[in-house]
Order: C-alpha cells, then sequence, then structure tokens
C-alpha cells in the first residue's frame, strides 16, 4: 500500500503489469512501480509456494525477484522501468524456453 | 569504455567513494568508479540530484547535503561506471565488472571498497510476510520514487533512522499509527556516560531531540522497551503484535494493532561482501555489533594495496564516512607518487580533527541504540534466511549435531544458499550460533563470500 | 579405554565409516575438523556412478558397481532412521560426448568396464537423435551420449547430514575442531592427541582426506595423498529439464543446476580461477544453449584427495595393526559400502578380498 507524494516530475511511462497496463513515474525501480500498482505479492517462493513483496529495496535480500520482459528472476529493485515494458510476478522455479 | 587498468579503482559511489575519486583526481591520479546504482549518491544521498523541492523539503537539510558532494564528484573528471555491478574480486584484486551485459576485467594499483551499509536483519516472527519492510526501503521510496506508505503504518525497532523516517514521513503529511521503540530498557540511561564524548557531536544531539518532539507533538502512539514483536497475517501483514511493552509509564500486555505496512529497523551493518572476496581481515566489533573491516588512520586494510572506508568498514554516518574518503585518496595519491609526504600531513590534519568530531557521536548512539538480544537471536519457529526458508530452530538443530560455525550449518541446513548469498541470514546465524555456543563472535566467523558477487548469466560469463 | 575405534575425519568418509561401526555396536568417537576445514564433501558432485569407473583396474570397476548396488538398501535405511531427504535417484546417468573420437573411446573405455564385471556392468551407446529423444534441450555440438541404467545420483550435503545425523543417533562421541598432534599405539591400545586432549581406543581409523598423509606417518603407513582442485558452480532454481545425471551437468532435487568441472594442481587453494570458470560454463552452454539465460548463484574450488594412480586405499597398518587408512575422492559413491562392507572390515567381522587389491603396496612398485 503505497502512494507517490505529487505528480511525477520527470513524466510517466505505460508499463503491464501482470498483463494489466499501468501509468507509473518514470524512473522508477520495478519494485517501486509493483508497490504503487498495489500487487499482493510479487513473487512466490519455490520452497513454500509463499507470496513475498519487496523487503530491503537495495538488492541485498533478493525478495523481489520478477519476471521483466521475459526474462525471469530478476531484481526489480534493480531494474528502471521503461516504456512497454511487461513485469510478471516470479511464480517458482524459473522457466526458460530453449532458443 | 572501461579500461583494463587503473591506478585507483573506486567500488561504490556513496559519500566515502565519492569523496576518495575526488580527492585523488585533484592530486592527478588515474581514477575509476564502479558502483551498481544509476546515478551517484549511494543509500543515503540517493537520488540526491533529481530529487524535487518537495522531496528535499521532507527529507531535509543533511540530505540536500549531498547534492554538492555529487556535484563535486561528476565534476571531478574520473572515469565512473553507474549501472555497474562487480561480480568477481578475489585475493589478487582481480575484478571482474558488468557494464551493460558485458563483463570485463580491471585491474588497479590500488582498490578502494566503499560498499556501505545495509540494514541489519530483524527477525521476527512473521517478518517475510508481504506488507513488512524496512525503514531503509521506506526510505529508498521516498527519495528514489517519492513514494509514502499508504493504509495503517506502524514503525518499529531501535535507532536514529527509525527516528528520522517518522519525522521524514510527518513531513510528508503521513499518518504513522504508531512508532514501536525495541530498545532495552534502560540502555539510554546506561548510555548517558558517552554522552560527554558526544559533546563534539552536539549538532547531532540536537537533531535527535528535536524529532523526538515533533514525533510526540504529532500525538502518534509510542510505545517503548517492547518485547516479544511479531507480524500477523495469513497472505500478508494484518497486524502488528508484541507481548510487553510501555506506553508513558503505562505497561502494556499483548497488544495487537491492525497493519497494513510495518517499517523494521535495528541500526545497520558493514556490507563486508567485497572486503571478505579480496581476503581482507575482519573483527567483531561489539559496541556496534557488527563485522568491522580492520583497517589503519588512513583505511588500509590487510592489504596495504586495499583501501575500505565508510560504513562499509564500520558504521561511520555520512559525513565521517566522506571524510575517510578523503583521507584514502590522499594516502592512495601520496602512495603513487602524486603528492609528498609532508604534503599529505598537511592536507590530512584538518580532515582527521573533522572526522574525530563526527564520530565522537558513535559511541553514544551505539550504546542507546544497541539492538535488543531477543530481535538478534530470534525464537525457534521464526525465518533467518528468507531464500531457503530455514527457521532459527533449524539453525540450533545444526549445531546440536556438531556444527561449530556458519558455513557446516549452510551446509546441512542450506541456510545461505540461496539468491542472496547469506547477505540477509549471515549475521543472525553467527549470534545463534555465538549464543548458543557461548562462545565469542570472533571465533564462530562468518559465511565465507564466493563468486559471483552479483548475479551473473551463465551466458555473460561464458563471453567474459 | 575410551573406544572401540577412534574415526580421524568426518567428512563423507568417516562418517560413512563411523555410521557402519557404530551399527555394528562398536564404541565410536570422530574427531573431526572445523567450519573452514576443506571438506571435499563441499566439492563433490553427487554422482553415484559406475560407468567408467575403473576402466583400467578390474578390481575399482567391481567395487564401485558393488557400492552402488548397495546404495538403494542404504539410502533407504539411512533416511528412513533420520528422516532426511538424500535426493536419491538410480534412474541412470550419462556421459555426453562432443565428437565421434571421444563417443568412440567412450565405448571402448566401457567395454572395459562390462569385461571387468563379467558383463554385470551394462550401457548403451546413444547417438543424437536417440539422445535428442530422451534430452530434447541437448545441443547438436553433443554428438551422443553413454548411458547405464545402473548409475544414479545424490545431494552429497544431504547425504553428509543424514549420516551425522545417524551417528548422533547411535551416540557415536562427536568432536569438532581437532587437530591431531600424536597417534602412538602398544599393546592393541591407540593413543590419540588431539587439542591437548588424549583419547584411547583398540582402533584408529585415518579419514582424514588431505591429512592422511601426515597422520599415516604416525602409524608407519604410507599414504600418499594428492591434491586435485575443481571447481564447480551452482545455478539458480529452474523448472525440471534434466532427468539423468552427467559428468559436467547435473540438476538437483531442489532444481538448481550443477555445473563442472575441472583437474588442476594448485596445491591447498580453494578458489576460483575466472578463466577455468569460463572454460566449464561454455562447455555447459555448448550442451544446452538454453543455459546461457540461466543466473549463476555460487561458484567455488574443493579439493579432491587423489591417489597416484586414482584407486581408493584401504590399508591396514603393519606396524601398527589396528591402524586403518581410508583414502579415496569418490566419497559419494562409495558410501555405502564404506558403512558396510569396509566398516566389517575394520571390526573384524568380514574381509571382502576385494580389499586387499587397495593396499598401498601397488603404490610402491
Amino acid at each position: 500500500m503505497f502512494k507517490t507524494i505529487e505528480e511525477p516530475a520527470e513524466g510517466a511511462v505505460e508499463i503491464l503489469v501482470e498483463g494489466v497496463a499501468h501509468r507509473v513515474p518514470a524512473n522508477i525501480s520495478v519494485a517501486a512501480a509493483a508497490l504503487l500498482c498495489g500487487l499482493g505479492s510479487v513473487r512466490e517462493t519455490p520452497i513454500s509456494g509463499a507470496g513475498r513483496l519487496p523487503y530491503c529495496m537495495m538488492g541485498v535480500c533478493f525478495d523481489c525477484l520478477m519476471k521483466i520482459n521475459g526474462q525471469p528472476n530478476q531484481r526489480a529493485c534493480q531494474v528502471t522501468v521503461a516504456a512497454d515494458m511487461t513485469v510478471e510476478r516470479q511464480l517458482g522455479a524459473a522457466e526458460y524456453e530453449d532458443l | 569504455m572501461i579500461d583494463d587498468r587503473y591506478e585507483l579503482l573506486i567500488i561504490g559511489a556513496g559519500p566515502a567513494g565519492m569523496a576518495a575519486a575526488c580527492e585523488a583526481a585533484s592530486h592527478g591520479v588515474r581514477v575509476a568508479v564502479l558502483d551498481n546504482q544509476a546515478a551517484p549518491g549511494g543509500q543515503i544521498y540517493r537520488n540526491v540530484d533529481r530529487a524535487t523541492n518537495r522531496q528535499n523539503r521532507i527529507l531535509g537539510k543533511d540530505f540536500v547535503k549531498g547534492r554538492s558532494l555529487v556535484e563535486q564528484f561528476i565534476q571531478s573528471g574520473g572515469s565512473y561506471f553507474p549501472g555497474s555491478t562487480v561480480w568477481f574480486l578475489d585475493e589478487k584484486r582481480r575484478v571482474g565488472v558488468l557494464i551493460d551485459d558485458k563483463s570485463f576485467f580491471v585491474d588497479a594499483d590500488k582498490l578502494l571498497l566503499a560498499a556501505g551499509a545495509q540494514e541489519r536483519p530483524m527477525p521476527i516472527k512473521g517478518w517475510q510476510l508481504p506488507g513488512v519492510m524496512t525503514a531503509g526501503a521506506g526510505q529508498i521510496l521516498l527519495k528514489s520514487a517519492g513514494m509514502v506508505p499508504n493504509g495503517r503504518l506502524v514503525l518499529a525497532g531501535s535507532g536514529p533512522l527509525l527516528l528520522l523516517l517518522a519525522y521524514q514521513y510527518l513531513q510528508a503529511g503521513v499518518k504513522i499509527d504508531a512508532l514501536i521503540e525495541t530498545t532495552p530498557r534502560g540502555a539510554i540511561s546506561r548510555s548517558l556516560g558517552k554522552l560527554f564524548e558526544a559533546l563534539p557531536a552536539t549538532d547531532y544531539l540536537l537533531k535527535g531531540v528535536k524529532m523526538m518532539l515533533a514525533v510526540r507533538r504529532a500525538g502518534i502512539p509510542v510505545y517503548h522497551g517492547v518485547e516479544g514483536l511479531s507480524a500477523i497475517g495469513e497472505e500478508k501483514l494484518e497486524a502488528v503484535r508484541f507481548d510487553t511493552g510501555k506506553t508513558g509509564f503505562k505497561k502494556v500486555t499483548d497488544c495487537e494493532l491492525r497493519a497494513d505496512t510495518l517499517l523494521l529497523h535495528q541500526g545497520v551493518i558493514s556490507n563486508i561482501r567485497l572486503p571478505l572476496a579480496a581476503g581482507c581481515e575482519i573483527e567483531w566489533d561489539a559496541g556496534q555489533k557488527n563485522w568491522a573491516v580492520t583497517n589503519d588512520e588512513w583505511g588500509r586494510s590487510s592489504d596495504a594495496d586495499i583501501y575500505v572506508v565508510g560504513d562499509g568498514s564500520r558504521i561511520s554516518g555520512a559525513e565521517a564516512s566522506a571524510l575517510q574518503g578523503r583521507l584514502a585518496g590522499m594516502h592512495a595519491s601520496h602512495q603513487l607518487g602524486k603528492i609528498s609526504e609532508s604534503k599529505l600531513e598537511v592536507l590530512s590534519r584538518p580532515v582527521v580533527k573533522s572526522s574525530k568530531r563526527h564520530l565522537s557521536i558513535r559511541p553514544f548512539l551505539d550504546s542507546c541504540y544497541t539492538p535488543s538480544p531477543c530481535y538478534l537471536v530470534p525464537g525457534d519457529d521464526t525465518l533467518v534466511c528468507r531464500c531457503e526458508e530455514i527457521t532459527a530452530g533449524e539453525i540450533r538443530q545444526a549445531v546440536r549435531l556438531g556444527c561449530t560455525g556458519p558455513n557446516q550449518v549452510k551446509s546441512f541446513t542450506r541456510c545461505g544458499m540461496g539468491p542472496c548469498q547469506g547477505g540477509q541470514c549471515g549475521s543472525t546465524v553467527s549470534l545463534i550460533i555465538a549464543e548458543q555456543l557461548g562462545k565469542p563472535m570472533a571465533e564462530i566467523g562468518c559465511l565465507r563470500v564466493r563468486p559471483p558477487l552479483s548475479p551473473i548469466t551463465l551466458g555473460q560469463l561464458s563471453e567474459a | 579405554m575410551d573406544h572401540d575405534c577412534i574415526v580421524i575425519g568426518g567428512g563423507l568418509v568417516g562418517s560413512a565409516v563411523a555410521y557402519g561401526l557404530s551399527r555394528q555396536n562398536q564404541k565410536v568417537a570422530i574427531l573431526d575438523g572445523g567450519d573452514r576445514s576443506f571438506r571435499a564433501s563441499r566439492g563433490n558432485f553427487g554422482l553415484v556412478w559406475v560407468q567408467g569407473k575403473g576402466w583400467d583396474y578390474p578390481p575399482y570397476a567391481q567395487w564401485c558397481l558393488k557400492a552402488a548396488n548397495l546404495w538403494p538398501e542404504f539410502s533407504r535405511q539411512l533416511g528412513e532412521e533420520t528422516g532426511t531427504d538424500l535426493c536419491y535417484q538410480r534412474n541412470g546417468g550419462m556421459h555426453f560426448c562432443v565428437n565421434e573420437a571421444e563417443w568412440e573411446e567412450r565405448r571402448r573405455i566401457l567395454e572395459q568396464n562390462t569385461l571387468h564385471t563379467d558383463g554385470e556392468f551394462q550401457y548403451e551407446m546413444l547417438d543424437h537423435a536417440a539422445l535428442a529423444e530422451k534430452v530434447p534441450q541437448i545441443s547438436n555440438a553433443v554428438v551422443g551420449a553413454s548411458y547405464s541404467h545402473l548409475d544414479g545420483h545424490v545431494d552429497p550435503l544431504s547425504l553428509l547430514h543424514a549420516l551425522h545425523q545417524g551417528i548422533n543417533r547411535q551416540d557415536v562421541t562427536y568432536v569438532p575442531n581437532q587437530n591431531v598432534s600424536e597417534i602412538s599405539g602398544k599393546d592393541g591400545e591407540f593413543q590419540v592427541v588431539s587439542n591437548g586432549t588424549t583419547r584411547s581406543a583398540g582402533k584408529v581409523v585415518l579419514c582424514a582426506g588431505l591429512g592422511n598423509q601426515r597422520l599415516g606417518e604416525m602409524v608407519g603407513m604410507n599414504i600418499p595423498v594428492v591434491v586435485d582442485r575443481g571447481q564447480l558452480m551452482i545455478t539458480e532454481r529452474i523448472k525440471p529439464f534434466l532427468d539423468w545425471p552427467t559428468l559436467h551437468v547435473r540438476q538437483t532435487g531442489e532444481g538448481t543446476v550443477q555445473i563442472g568441472d575441472s583437474h588442476e594442481k594448485v596445491g591447498l587453494d580453494d578458489g576460483t580461477d575466472p578463466a577455468i570458470l569460463q572454460k566449464i560454463v561454455q562447455r555447459a552452454v555448448l550442451m544446452f544453449p538454453f543455459l546461457a539465460r540461466v543466473r549463476l548463484v555460487r561458484a567455488w574450488g574443493a579439493l579432491r584427495i587423489m591417489t597416484p594412480d586414482g584407486n581408493p586405499i584401504y590399508q591396514q597398518s603393519e606396524t601398527c595393526p589396528g591402524a586403518y587408512a581410508v583414502t579415496c575422492h569418490s566419497g559419494v559413491t562409495l558410501a555405502a559400502i564404506h558403512a558396510g562392507t569396509v566398516a566389517e572390515w575394520i571390526s573384524g567381522k568380514n574381509d571382502d578380498p576385494l580389499l586387499s587389491r587397495f593396499g598401498t603396496e601397488r603404490l610402491h612398485v
């Protein structure tokens, strides 16, 4: 449950979060965007399937792992949003289609 | 394009790294700075060069001070590689760095590690629930995204940063439903003995008092000396519970507060992964409850060609970190033959004096806000390793089998084998083992650090 | 006497031997290293392997087959007793070949295994088409593979954990952080001094890996140990893609992918060398191109306990009878036979004739 304190000074971009289009401030991290969009969880752990949201926001905890533009298990707090980016929850172990 | 050799290679563009870069570059040293963020500033001055007026007003004067250092850094003339991640560093000082998807190896005559600090883990029951974050995370969201919590908010823990965040949220008009202090009762009175030493840093003390008064005036419910804190909820945080605490002079038991966001904080610890990877000696600082990097007055580690400075060596605060960076920068300049010994003497004198003043607050702060043992060494059913979902009880079982340190515990439980590679659980594991065996931390040691120091794909490695 | 047996070393070898001894009602003590000891188990790939082992030394071919056949019952027994899942599977194993010459060489090698085991060892040579049917993501660079249904794999650290749980339940005295300074023996009794404490036992078993050479000298044995470093890597967890373990790529029970390996003579250095890591990764990506997108989580080096001919040493001291040495690099495959046959040899219950083929005299010819 997060909101912005003012209109974004650097404009906004449109990204797809779990298939739904959202306008988010430009230059924020994907993890911040996920919180802004109100996702209940950004991933389900490969151990128990429990839902997790970002915890440290600085790249240490690896709890914010998401599938971004098709690449699984990326730390969402280390990736900046970009126009037309697709963001999906990381459900369990990573899946890689063979080339 | 990054070269394959520099005279001084700096990892980390927070206050210490930036100050070292400015200093060394001013004496003609060929400097390169690697940092994993998109802009300089580290965590403390995160996004300072793009902060809006509103953000600056909320975040305060100390934050804005960082702007001049960032500007100075950008003008300093060294090579700067933002968004680069160091994935390899060993005792031979080989640095492997990922820049734009490609890996490069860089050598340096002198290496300076300024990777800063991270939040000390605060493992309470339920801390893995969605909605529980660190106070540092709250600050990062405020600084880098202009975002604040929206819903029932509880701040819990111990330490100046928690109070600072509460104050900043008040400036931003955020409603705080409770401030829970977990500092052990009596810590402040026990710390008064250190207050005299802290007088040269009276400005820090006055700031603290000002923030406390603002919190009082805002009518935020404050609970002190809280024990048995836990986060409750099914699929996300729903409430914060604690066993005992005090509000004013009244004792409170079995308290439950509804909450959507819980921000935890009990101080920061040095991020020592890079120094460990490079083979630098570390020591347990009992006052800070922190693994510190052993270094001399110039910031040189046990390896004379590696400087480790700033919060990444021991917790010093932003101002002292910048001063340490300067000292290391000028010393490296001297070692590289750019300035004479007498020039070094003259340049360093005022910096050393200023650094001492800023550091004088630390013993008082460290004692005042010492984390309570019950939040350092959690109960059996609390998660310690968030990645692999290992509880404190499982760790204790491994110790009962005969494990005497965190590495064997890791082999037996998988604690520390997940993606974060012990970054989040390492300090807790050692503390649990030390308490269970009744041995000092120096004897228990910490988890071994191995490459990659940050994620790299097999493809990136194969094309390095 | 404090104990019937003192086992020096609590790694995969020492704990398997101690486990076996304790199940024969021997009163056992283990003197183990510490948290930062080299611990070869950390470098083991987890293969419970038969194909190719001992192709040039028939007793070893027979020994590994025997051990692999003991594994299913060993795993069931240990798993049941401790409640720990060893992630043991015996569905076969493969060895990938990247050119025709390697493929032919592999066939020749495995024919030897079949010969040495009187036909008990069975294998299949798969061409690319047959291989691709079993392993769809294999690249065209892999011309084929050898496959044996007798091969399997296990999680080495879960095995070590279970063995330690097992010895704990059997009331074995476990003493960590020990440095053995002296072993003396006379009149059927040994005195072992470690960290200033003396412990006595009727028998002493040296399972100290790299330390066996130094300890062997104390009891009149010449145990030549050769240090060999292997580097290996582990990736993030990915969805299951590889049902069979191989020498260079193995998907673990957790779903992580283990990649290896190397053989380096660098002394007591268990660090990593990026150039070698790169070679290892390039080989893995050559075999499975999609792995290029997969994230590396950890890379490390570990020191193997090799003997000059690569085959194990099982030796009882001639000048100090009752002192035994067990030295090998295959601590996982042989764990089942160490806990069984070797423990019985030490306790005097049984003497498998194969054991005599692994004495030290063969190395000093």
